[in-house]
């Protein structure tokens, strides 16, 4: 798309603002025992409020009320969706970004305000417009636009009882989605596996044992860590290993808030601990409070199972 | 005058943590909270569907999502307290099979509102929403 084409294509979707999606339109069932009493059951939802009319008619309200998260359910258009929905400003402004490739959808925010609380036989209408839509924006998903619906629900007393921000980016993806085939079960994640190359696959081999090995030059008996191939101090190239006793004391730690990664627990808190034998290491402190932990606290550390796949050292503070 | 009772703003703190929970995704809830918000989308009630737009397989509609979040607020709350809004934040589908863990954390107190911080996270993609609700408690008895 050229400067021009973008900008008679800006022009043609930022016409579609204030677009009427829907004029009111009232519910077709009034609010109903049976419909939240349904929706109740299936989200196990159990509060009295919403389901029982003898606690209410002693509460503060007098009777039960509809579950605010309801207030969409109301006015939904029916099974007939499964055929096609009618063509509206939304689905022509859709149809305007598809035919420009931002094909992709995704619903990124929804905000709901309540002002009335509803009850049973009440009838809510909605009204929608199409409210805003954004400048051109570059997103992880790819390049697109965001743009905001508005609905507003009143009763049959043309009271707002609330509204609807819903907003949705269409973007042109990177890549056209493949459709999935795979019925097996989902994978739970677990940790990226180690990278056993040849200079360090023996130290992990040992870890799957429960060993923490480190590295001893052959000639002048200095440790290091991690492992490699060549002595710092003098150069050789030959090398044992001792065990550590996994006795060692906090040099420096953090606790990794963001982001969280798939398979790793939730805010793992990471340190540099000194070992008794004089190495540094660095691993994950664990079955203690971030704010508990101070520098030269005394650790001790255990090889364990961390998840399905993965056997490492972890520090707990002595 | 029953067993239910309602937070107050007195008994609550900036800080305070809702008791979390685990949600189990089943394609039971999946499908049959997107009928009872009479959300007739075909991904969220067949498979193939859901699988020629990428997915593996049916996921939850956000409407649905919307009730868990204000379910776990009005968990802690206890049935007196009135909803007055809900902003949240879409992010990982919710697929059968997974489990949602949702947390919850007070954030703020004016007078007798109060904003709660939930995260709804599944044990697969990670976020699936996460957002404010506030509440209005009862005034003090």
């Amino acid at each position: 798309m050229n400067e021009q084409e973008q900008k008679a294509f800006e022009e043609e979707i930022y016409s579609f603002v204030g677009q009427v999606v829907y004029p009111t339109t009232p519910a077709p069932d009034d609010i109903n025992e049976t419909m939240i009493r349904q929706w109740s059951e299936i989200l196990g939802e159990t509060n009295p409020a919403y389901l029982d009319a003898e606690w209410a008619a002693n509460s503060s309200r007098g009777h039960t009320i509809a579950p605010p998260a309801m207030m969409y359910v109301w006015g939904q258009e029916g099974f007939q969706v499964t055929q096609g929905r009618a063509p509206n400003a939304m689905s022509t402004l859709v149809e305007v970004f598809n035919r420009h490739g931002f094909t992709g959808v995704l619903g990124t925010n929804v905000k709901q305000q309540y002002m009335k609380e509803s009850c049973i036989g009440d009838n809510i209408s909605v009204h929608m417009i199409i409210d805003n839509i954004s400048e051109r924006k570059t997103t992880a998903r790819g390049t697109g636009y965001f743009f905001e619906t508005l609905s507003t629900f009143t009763d049959q007393h043309n009271d707002v009882v609330g509204t609807q921000r819903f907003k949705v980016l269409k973007f042109a993806p990177q890549e056209q989605p493949t459709a999935a085939t795979d019925d097996g079960a989902l994978e739970v994640p677990t940790r990226i596996p180690s990278p056993r190359g040849h200079d360090n696959k023996w130290w992990w081999d040992a870890c799957d044992e429960g060993k923490v090995l480190i590295q001893r030059c052959k000639n002048c008996d200095t440790l290091r860590h991690p492992p490699r191939p060549m002595c710092g101090e003098c150069q050789s190239m030959d090398w044992d290993s001792i065990e550590s006793t996994l006795d060692g004391e906090i040099m420096s730690y953090t606790c990794l808030r963001h982001p969280v990664i798939p398979g790793y627990p939730k805010d793992p808190i990471c340190a540099v601990i000194k070992l008794a034998e004089g190495t540094h290491f660095v691993a994950n402190l664990v079955g203690c409070e971030y704010e508990e932990l101070s520098i030269g606290m005394k650790v001790k550390g255990k090889v364990e199972q961390v998840d399905e796949k993965t056997v490492l050292p972890q520090f707990y503070p002595v | 005058m029953s067993e239910y009772k309602t937070l107050t703003a007195a008994d609550v703190s900036v800080g305070d943590k809702l008791q979390s929970t685990d949600i189990d995704i089943s394609t039971g809830l999946v499908v049959c909270g997107a009928l009872a918000t009479r959300d007739f989308e075909p991904v969220h009630h067949s498979k193939a569907e859901a699988q020629a737009v990428g997915l593996p397989d049916v996921f939850m509609n956000i409407l649905t999502s919307q009730g868990l979040m204000t379910r776990f607020a009005t968990d802690w709350s206890g049935p007196e307290a009135t909803v007055n809004s809900i902003d949240l934040k879409l992010g990982a589908p919710n697929i059968p099979g997974m489990v949602m863990a949702m947390t919850g954390e007070v954030t703020a107190v004016n007078g007798d509102t109060v904003d709660i911080n939930i995260l709804g996270e599944n044990n697969i993609w990670g976020m699936h929403m996460q957002g404010t609700i506030q509440l209005t408690l009862p005034k003090e008895a």
